[in-house]
């Protein structure tokens, strides 16, 4: 694939998803701590996502890089926006500011948060 | 391929001056850091602009040679 079509195809999923997450591996099977302690926020927080596994499309892996101008895995999306990667979804969460962007997104949320 | 603490710090200081960097290696393997920045260089930035200023330092060792930089950022 082409970098224009990496980039296009990244850019549908993240306008088509609205809590969107590239990962290593999937949620049940992480393939990195790092993906694996995003997983586990966004579970706690009890977000639905929809993940990408990057693991399984070296082009996307390589794409999204670019995209987001960010050179590592975990990355996460609300409603088109990049968020961050695990250091700054981790330290949004502990002092509730991913709480209020969810709620400033109308996303959905369980209970416990 | 690691990184030794030294040259991630001497990157990060040569790309923002003023910054103050302490790096601890997490787990004793050259592989692992954490490093926390201070600059004022960060003020009206948000937190994704001032990780992608220290990954600019690191001219795409990140993800690359350094596996795990565990980052936080703050201004003074």
């Amino acid at each position: 694939m082409t970098d224009t079509a990496v980039h296009a195809e990244i850019d549908k999923e993240v306008k088509d998803n609205e809590v969107l997450l590239f990962m290593k591996g999937t949620p049940v099977f992480p393939q990195c701590g790092f993906s694996a302690a995003t997983v586990q926020i966004l579970s706690y927080l009890g977000v639905k996502f929809k993940s990408v596994n990057v693991l399984e499309n070296m082009d996307i892996r390589q794409g999204i890089k670019e995209y987001s101008d960010w050179p590592t895995i975990p990355q996460l999306y609300v409603k088109g926006e990049f968020v961050g990667g695990c250091d700054i979804i981790r330290e949004m969460a502990e002092n509730g500011e991913l709480q209020q962007l969810m709620r400033d997104n109308e996303i959905a949320m369980g209970e416990q948060a | 391929m690691a990184m030794d603490m030294g040259e991630i710090e001497a990157m990060i200081r040569e790309a923002i001056p003023d910054a103050e960097v302490s790096i601890t290696d997490l787990r004793g393997d050259g592989d692992h850091y954490a490093a926390h920045v201070v600059s004022a260089a960060f003020e009206g930035k948000s937190r994704v602009q001032q990780h992608q200023m220290v990954y600019k330092a690191l001219r795409g060792r990140m993800g690359d040679q350094l596996h795990a930089l565990a980052l936080q950022t703050n201004t003074p």
